[in-house]
């Protein structure tokens, strides 16, 4: 009898293994969000850019201190999720923020967010959104401050408050200008929808050009880093609740299209919902999951004190995504149906 | 020809099989001694007939089937029989075997006690005989043939499914087999038919063999009711529950067999194997074996004598390369790695795997992201996203109410986890605790 062979390693099968890993997926959204920061930067120009700097920075700094004890090598912050935590929270911000708000997000964000309950994976609520929840709910005038655009001239020209001391009273000066939805629910002044697909609008970082969104979204779900039903069933839901409203009383209902393209709607249903640690994972699930953000939205934008209601939205869905998991368990392969079973 | 059908979920694995496809099956020279374990199928070993110091001759009975759910073993050569002792098993334990001695010289002819006049038999003695020729199921399960083709009372068979879709990578013996037995596979259908009255037979193939499928069809005997079924080239294809949902559009109750819908699976390779044996009387002695990787020096398709020992094919096949790490029995998703060179080739060994350092070196896990490819991955409909959160912490009995007992082990969602999580491994590991529990919850 022979002494087992050292060359001959000890695993269990299978050998075969998809390429791509965590990271990879990762590093995947990170590209497909390269084209709407360049697109911010374009608009908003050295602010916006200080912006997603910042928050990426001090996700990525504080995750890697409190959880790699200094060592670089096996720190979370490698897997690539803190930097795209902190790139989708600058997305949110209005580009004239104080970086030094932004800053104080971006450490909730990965800490209250995500470190908190576990790190990668055991999160409850996607952990960008719940900064801007933070900032939200402690800066409201300085969140709701939109400044106009500029193009590549401009670039130099500060937005508003970017480098306001902490803390202080930031003063806001003349140069604000109102977000389409805004304008719609104070004013009943709709915007162009071609303004709105392709960003040369006031709002937020990265909810100005609907159309780059949608191109890196399409990309990752054609790579599978992201679930298609999602942001359809978003859209598909806004869409039709919106267009039902509008036709009962088109006076006061915004129409379906203008609320599919403003606001946060497309980035949130393309890049916050589908965020997978916070959303279902059972296909069934997936849509019930979306239709809830969906009607959510239309609830809050037509009904509520807010124009903007998808950050709201996703994370109250966040909240039932493990009841809806539990209740939306995929009927298995052969099945059998216990009704069928019993004795009457 | 109609479009190619196949199951819902599942996943596409690098093929790997150009490897071998295009060789000719090629017997290996006759090894100086056999291994024979007398456990080499599912259900009771068999029991030892012959003695040390016996001549034995080829295809001779040496041991008797140990009940109904076993089959006997043949000598694989004529030799002597110069032990029955403990020896390592590709299972990874030692068993009880024949060491015999091959006698040199010798023509190797085959030991004719098994010639029959088939087409005279009722289906009952039918059954008999295939069990007196040491059938099983020669795809990698080794469950005895006939146990399947005995069908129970008040059940009945309406249709005969021929695996022919060999969905591991790397393995192409079944795919050799379909392009250069075909007669067998005919005749072997035939019997099966017969013996279970079967409506309709169908041979089912991965249309990656579209030459396995054009030679098949253009063998057809014209008065056998039998359909070539292409599909498409999907893991795990050949899994019984995935062909006869992707053939018949049926689904296997949890828990039941496919009789319970009226079908019987045999492995093509089988099939083949029935039909020598009823044409001229040949048992299961000697079995097609893809011999492949990148980590042997000349991959190709032998046909072996059953108990040849690894260590005799891998220096017939030029040896391993450097870089060898692992060596595997059966495919890269649900074969065994071995440990030992001198472990025998069985009656189930469909193919030996080499593996390189590259392949099987262990990759860094993640926190799992719930990233759901998992749950589109799995043939079964499971969540082995939850499975696998459960299993972490070992909450086996929540398991069950994810129906964790039907996981037939295919190991989808392992490849596609881009976590790294090794969830099929942890899953059999819970498979196995429950069980155990409920045997004991049984005895009590």
């Amino acid at each position: 009898m022979t002494r087992r062979d050292p060359q001959f390693v000890i695993a269990t099968p299978p050998f075969a293994k998809r390429a791509v890993d965590t990271p990879a997926i990762m590093r995947h959204v990170i590209y497909a969000l390269v084209p709407v920061m360049i697109a911010a930067v374009y608009f908003f120009g050295v602010s916006a850019l200080l912006l997603i700097a910042v928050c990426t920075g001090t996700c990525m700094l504080l995750e890697w201190l409190l959880t790699g004890r200094g060592n670089l090598g096996n720190s979370p912050v490698r897997d690539g999720s803190a930097a795209v935590t902190g790139i989708l929270l600058a997305l949110t911000l209005p580009p004239g923020l104080p970086l030094w708000m932004a800053a104080l997000g971006s450490a909730v964000a990965i800490v209250f967010g995500k470190l908190l309950f576990g790190g990668l994976g055991q999160n409850v609520f996607n952990p960008s959104l719940t900064g801007r929840a933070f900032l939200q709910a402690c800066f409201p005038v300085a969140l709701t401050t939109w400044s106009p655009q500029g193009g590549l001239g401009a670039f130099l020209e500060m937005r508003g408050d970017t480098l306001a001391l902490p803390l202080l009273r930031p003063v806001f000066d003349g140069i604000s200008a109102a977000t389409p939805l805004a304008r719609m629910k104070f004013e009943s002044e709709p915007t162009d929808l071609g303004a709105l697909l392709f960003g040369t609008i006031p709002g937020s970082l990265g909810e100005t050009s609907a159309i780059l969104i949608l191109l890196g979204g399409a990309y990752l779900g054609w790579r599978r880093f992201l679930n298609w039903r999602i942001p359809v069933g978003i859209f598909g839901t806004v869409y039709l609740f919106a267009s039902a409203l509008n036709m009962i009383d088109p006076g006061r209902f915004t129409d379906g299209l203008h609320h599919l393209l403003s606001g946060g709607l497309v980035l949130g249903a393309v890049f916050m919902a589908t965020d997978p640690v916070s959303s279902p994972v059972t296909p069934r699930g997936m849509w019930l999951f979306a239709c809830g953000i969906g009607v959510l939205v239309i609830l809050i934008r037509e009904f509520g004190g807010l124009p903007e209601g998808v950050m709201y939205a996703i994370l109250l869905m966040n909240a039932a995504t493990p009841l809806i998991d539990r209740i939306t368990q995929p009927g298995i392969y052969g099945a059998v149906d216990h009704r069928a079973g019993r004795g009457d | 020809m109609t479009q190619a059908r196949t199951f819902r979920h599942g996943i596409h694995p690098a093929e790997h099989k150009a490897l071998t496809a295009g060789r000719l099956i090629e017997r290996i020279a006759f090894p100086d001694e056999v291994i024979l374990p007398l456990a080499q199928h599912i259900g009771a070993p068999s029991r030892p007939l012959a003695k040390p110091g016996d001549k034995v001759y080829r295809g001779q009975i040496i041991a008797a089937e140990g009940g109904f759910v076993s089959v006997p073993l043949h000598a694989s050569v004529t030799g002597t029989v110069s032990a029955i002792a403990k020896h390592h098993h590709p299972n990874g334990s030692l068993a009880d075997a024949f060491v015999i001695e091959v006698e040199q010289n010798s023509p190797q002819t085959l030991y004719d006690e098994h010639a029959t006049d088939w087409e005279e038999m009722p289906p009952s003695a039918l059954i008999e005989h295939i069990q007196r020729g040491g059938f099983v199921g020669l795809g990698g399960a080794a469950f005895p043939t006939h146990v399947k083709l005995a069908i129970p009372e008040g059940k009945h068979a309406r249709w005969l499914l021929i695996n022919g879709c060999e969905c591991e990578p790397y393995l192409t013996s079944d795919h050799r087999i379909m392009l250069e037995w075909a007669d067998s596979i005919f005749l072997g259908v035939r019997v099966l038919a017969r013996i279970l009255g079967a409506e309709k037979s169908f041979i089912a193939v991965e249309t990656n063999k579209w030459d396995a499928i054009k030679t098949l069809v253009s063998r057809i005997p014209a008065d056998l009711a039998c359909e070539l079924v292409p599909l498409e080239t999907k893991y795990p294809q050949g899994a019984e529950k995935m062909l006869i949902k992707a053939v018949l559009d049926q689904e296997v109750p949890s828990g039941k067999l496919p009789i319970d819908v009226h079908v019987v699976v045999q492995n093509v390779g089988t099939v083949a194997g029935i039909g020598d044996f009823f044409a001229f009387g040949q048992p299961l002695i000697e079995r097609v074996v893809t011999v492949t990787g990148p980590a042997i020096r000349r991959p190709t398709t032998l046909l072996v004598p059953i108990g040849t020992r690894l260590s005799n094919i891998l220096e017939h096949c030029g040896g391993l390369t450097e870089d060898a790490r692992e060596i595997l029995f059966g495919g890269p998703m649900m074969g065994t790695p071995q440990q030992f060179l001198d472990v025998p080739i069985l009656k189930g060994t469909s193919g030996i795997v080499c593996l390189t350092e590259e392949q099987v070196k262990s990759r860094q896990e993640y926190p799992c992201i719930r990233c759901a490819a998992c749950l589109d991955a799995c043939p079964i409909f499971l969540n082995p996203s939850a499975l696998g959160s459960l299993a972490r912490t070992a909450r086996y009995d929540e398991m069950m109410d994810y129906n964790i007992m039907d996981c037939m082990e295919c190991g989808s969602c392992s490849y596609v986890c881009p976590s790294n999580i090794p969830l099929v491994q942890r899953f059999r590991v819970a498979k196995g605790v429950l069980r155990e529990k409920q045997a004991r919850g049984k005895a009590a």
